[in-house]
């Protein structure tokens, strides 16, 4: 690939070198000044309509739309003048006159750009005495409801529709102040990725049917995490108020999915929450299960495993940490390990390379088959009669518990108890967003989660639980931390070499010969 | 001529000379009076002499702006193995402007011929004719013209058996002024919201469905056949007054004037005498108290600058105003400045294409301020308010419509200001509107 030509240009007084073509907003970034903006959105058109970026270009005789001009060697920009402050503020002042100003009640205030630069830089009064214009609230489809008087007209939900998920629905109707994004007849935001609009909105204009009236922006607990619900492994935040997810929001990764979630993955959050949770460690005893201390708990599991052969059924929602010590285990007492997926179909982002809800509806589907585990819909298929049987995080909900009999002794490490079984001991794990640990997507990238609410109970992480037990076994020393559970996996899985927490960092990073079949 | 009036002996007939005479639309008629002589020899020239031709002439754009035609032409590089289009903005809607619906009415063939040279000018085979919604009767005569041209073999891909190709299609509009900016109308040529779009790219880079593209307005493609027939001196030499302002413009008066109607004068003709002499001057017991001398967007001038303008580009901007359109909006002292000021901000208000927030905010605040003050609840804070939305509104937008509601809401407050003040001072008193403000 050619060299890209690089231009230099001063911004705000510090040096700045960008490649030929960056707007000056973009340059800006660079030297982390943030010119305001809200028609503006890097991934999409740049239609130049907001006219809030305006700044001052020595030389130029009107103020530049930063978002729509060009560098260019030798440049000059002023971001914070007289003039370009008096402009902007102008802007702000025109935004305000018709918008309700209703941020009590309203979803976005606290993380509404509108808010965010009024406060910055807009007027502290108002000079507007005319009445106000008026629009009905609009279901918009899917789930999304628009509230025209708070819109400001930046039109990127509409670009989005057109030209990211190919599906024009949305438009801008009437002109003048009576303008308002309009929808067209007959249709709705029922594309797969529709909902991304809501992200988008720089106000609070478009909002979630699932969200509304909720939470506020600042009642929320934040967490990076990756979304657990198919192999796409897009960046998410999540969002908790009280301990329980409220939502789910993009984060963005331009490897990944850009700024996008797709909607099933967006609104496919309450069995996070779910109150039904094992969160107590227990033994059988005398035919009766009851609640045991951990360390008896283990112990109890661990001269179960003593000695033969284990038949592993795990679920792809688990960590590659979880998946790495449970395929220890399988390789010391040898058997079989399986999970099984749940599918649907796939639904694309037409207008984002490589971006789609996946047809595998689990985090970690290419992690467990890396880590030495085999798919399998009937997933008690082999196994053996006298086998120590291991349910790790599989409900079990389909598949045929009769065979089950044939284990030997059935433990359960998971996140709830299967009905139709009677384990011998089990052991409560968090779920994805109550520890810390790492997926590996479809395309081999394995990134990094953080924990987001508190497990339930005693339930522990499951990556301490089975470390805990290898200790007891005899094959581990004890871990006290996720990332040295993955340095362990680093040094001992080829696929995994060379990558830590450190290196990942938030973005992730691809497994060796990612994207090539890997043979296993 | 200033039809619907016999013509007058101080005006200079080049496009208007045949208005008024139905058989000039007729292609015999036309042919009659010397039609498609020029496409003839147009089409013996390179597009280069051509261009050069229209550069000597000092032809400049008769839309509004005054971009020199020639210039403009010679943006369009030859050769570049992409398509051209010409565009002929016909979608004539700047409020007192009607000269382009007559060209059109009276003399299609003028334009078609226009319309042909231009584009082999520029190596376009193509040429948009975007005529505006309402004008029906012009749409009739142009589509009229156009198919009798390509019957007689003038248009088509063997345009005058030249071997040369060049059509010309109408478009016809759907009724929005913003349309009239050309690269809206380029937007809505390609069956898109008639939204301006930002330059850079310019159309001569990137204009009608992505490629080089050159627009001009009907009058100045309709001069285009006599220069070419008459020669670039001739038409150099109608020029009373800036050499940089040549030929001949067509005006259209309205308001309260005697006789209105469109009137054709050489460049640097004295506005005093346009509007006394040509236009009959005022109506009994009437006097003049302003001008907006080129259609709603151009600032508005008092008579004192009105009577010292020689009516060229340089001449209109040397007193406080522009040539524009020659929309020619004549206002006397029995009408209230607030009221057409308000009016005028109304029309803005209502046709800003709302992509920009200074113009879909602004034009409709400064409607309602202007309205509220013609209703006497005015305040005298309201004028400063104006004042500075206007700055706000003003070179800060994509295209020029904001521009252009702040023109005349800024020259009329200073221009008109007691105007204002009477009428605020006289209102009544809402105490609590008082306590709001």
């Amino acid at each position: 690939m050619a060299e890209e030509k690089m231009v230099s240009l001063t911004i705000e007084g510090r040096p700045v070198t960008v490649p030929e073509g960056t707007s000056i907003l973009e340059a800006a970034k660079t030297a982390g000044i943030l010119i305001p903006h809200y028609c503006y959105h890097p991934s999409l058109p740049i239609p130049g309509v907001c006219r809030m970026c305006l700044v001052e270009v020595e030389k130029a005789p009107k103020l530049a739309a930063s978002c729509a001009t060009s560098v260019a060697e030798g440049q000059v920009v002023h971001v914070h003048t007289d003039r370009a402050l008096e402009a902007r503020k102008g802007v702000l002042e025109f935004l305000l006159i018709n918008h309700p100003l209703d941020c009590p009640i309203c979803d976005q205030s606290g993380e509404c750009e509108l808010q965010d630069f009024t406060y910055q830089e807009g007027r502290a009064d108002s000079r507007y005495r005319d009445p106000k214009r008026f629009n009905p609230v609009e279901d918009f489809g899917g789930d999304v409801i628009y509230v025209p008087n708070r819109c400001i007209l930046c039109t990127r939900c509409v670009r989005f529709m057109d030209d990211l998920a190919h599906d024009t629905v949305l438009n801008v109707s009437e002109r003048g102040d009576r303008a308002l994004i309009g929808k067209f007849e007959g249709k709705g935001l029922t594309h797969p990725w529709a909902a991304n609009v809501i992200d988008l909105c720089p106000v609070g204009a478009l909002l979630s049917k699932d969200f509304l009236n909720k939470a506020r922006a600042w009642e929320l607990d934040r967490a990076a995490s990756i979304c657990p619900n198919c192999t796409q492994g897009c960046n998410i935040m999540l969002e908790v108020r009280d301990n329980s997810v409220a939502r789910l929001k993009p984060r963005p990764n331009e490897e990944v999915n850009k700024y996008f979630i797709c909607d099933y993955g967006r609104l496919n959050y309450r069995w996070i929450n779910r109150q039904d949770r094992a969160d107590l460690p227990m033994v059988r005893s005398g035919g009766v299960l009851a609640s045991a201390e951990w360390e008896v708990a283990i112990r109890a599991a661990a001269n179960v495993l003593r000695e033969g052969r284990v038949s592993l059924v795990v679920s792809p929602m688990l960590s590659n940490e979880a998946l790495f010590l449970l395929s220890l285990l399988l390789e010391r007492n040898g058997g079989t390990g399986v999970f099984r997926v749940a599918t649907g179909d796939e639904a694309p982002l037409p207008g984002v390379e490589d971006l789609a809800l996946r047809r595998d509806r689990a985090a970690n589907v290419f992690g467990a088959e890396l880590l030495g585990f085999t798919r399998s819909d009937n997933p008690l298929e082999s196994l053996a009669d006298g086998d120590v049987l291991i349910i790790a995080d599989d409900d079990l909900n389909g598949v045929d518990a009769a065979t089950v009999s044939r284990a030997r002794s059935i433990i359960v490490i998971g996140t709830t108890v299967p009905d139709s079984i009677s384990p011998a001991v089990i052991l409560p794990i968090s779920n994805f967003a109550e520890e810390e640990g790492t997926f590996t997507n479809l395309r081999g990238r394995v990134q990094r989660f953080t924990q987001a609410k508190a497990a339930p109970g005693l339930a522990r992480p499951s990556w301490l639980v089975l470390g805990d037990l290898l200790g007891v076994i005899g094959l581990q020393e004890r871990f006290f931390l996720p990332s040295e559970v993955f340095s362990n996996l680093a040094q001992s899985r080829r696929e995994f070499s060379g990558l830590s927490y450190d290196t990942l960092g938030m973005r992730g990073l691809p497994v060796l010969n990612a994207g090539q079949p890997v043979a296993v | 001529m200033g039809f619907p009036h016999k013509l007058h002996s101080r005006e200079t007939p080049v496009l208007s000379e045949h208005f008024g005479q139905a058989e000039a639309r007729s292609l015999d008629g036309w042919k009659k009076r010397g039609g498609y002589q020029a496409l003839e020899k147009a089409l013996g020239m390179t597009p280069a002499d051509i261009v050069s031709v229209i550069k000597e002439s000092g032809l400049r754009g008769r839309g509004g702006a005054g971009f020199p035609t020639g210039m403009k032409w010679s943006f369009m590089k030859p050769g570049d193995g992409r398509p051209h289009y010409l565009c002929c903005n016909a979608d004539e809607s700047e409020p007192g402007t009607f000269k382009d619906r007559e060209v059109m009415r009276w003399t299609p063939h003028a334009l078609v011929e226009g319309c042909a040279i231009g584009a082999y000018a520029i190596g376009a085979e193509t040429c948009y004719v975007y005529i505006r919604g309402e004008f029906t009767e012009p749409l009739l005569y142009m589509e009229q013209a156009i198919s009798e041209a390509y019957s007689a073999g003038l248009l088509g891909a063997n345009a005058m058996g030249t071997g040369k190709r060049v059509d010309v299609h109408v478009h016809k509009g759907a009724g929005a002024y913003i349309c009239g900016e050309e690269t809206a109308l380029m937007n809505s040529l390609e069956g898109r919201r008639g939204n301006p779009r930002i330059k850079p790219p310019f159309p001569a880079v990137a204009g009608v469905f992505g490629q080089p593209t050159t627009i001009n307005n009907v009058e100045t493609l309709a001069a285009v056949p006599q220069i070419l027939m008459k020669g670039a001196e001739w038409y150099k030499g109608m020029s009373r007054s800036n050499p940089k302002s040549t030929g001949t413009k067509l005006y259209s008066v309205c308001g309260n004037v005697r006789n209105p109607g469109t009137f054709e004068v050489e460049m640097g003709f004295p506005f005093k005498d346009f509007l006394y002499d040509l236009c009959g001057g005022p109506l009994d017991g009437r006097k003049f108290k302003a001008v907006i001398p080129g259609g709603a967007s151009v600032p508005i001038q008092t008579m004192e600058e009105a009577d010292a303008t020689l009516m060229d580009y340089e001449g209109f901007v040397a007193q406080g105003s522009m040539l524009g359109s020659g929309g020619v909006i004549v206002i006397d002292d029995a009408q209230s400045m607030v009221r057409v000021i308000a009016r005028l901000a109304r029309f803005f208000a209502h046709e800003s294409c709302a992509q920009c927030t200074q113009c879909r905010e602004g034009t409709a605040w400064t409607t309602k301020i202007l309205e509220r003050i013609r209703d006497g609840q005015g305040t005298t804070e309201d004028l400063d308010t104006l004042m500075d939305i206007a700055e706000n509104m003003t070179g800060t937008t994509i295209c020029v419509l904001s521009d252009s509601c702040a023109t005349p809401v800024v020259s009329g407050i200073r221009k008109f200001r007691s105007e204002f003040e009477s009428l605020i001072q006289g209102r009544r008193v809402f105490p609590a509107m008082a306590a709001v403000a």
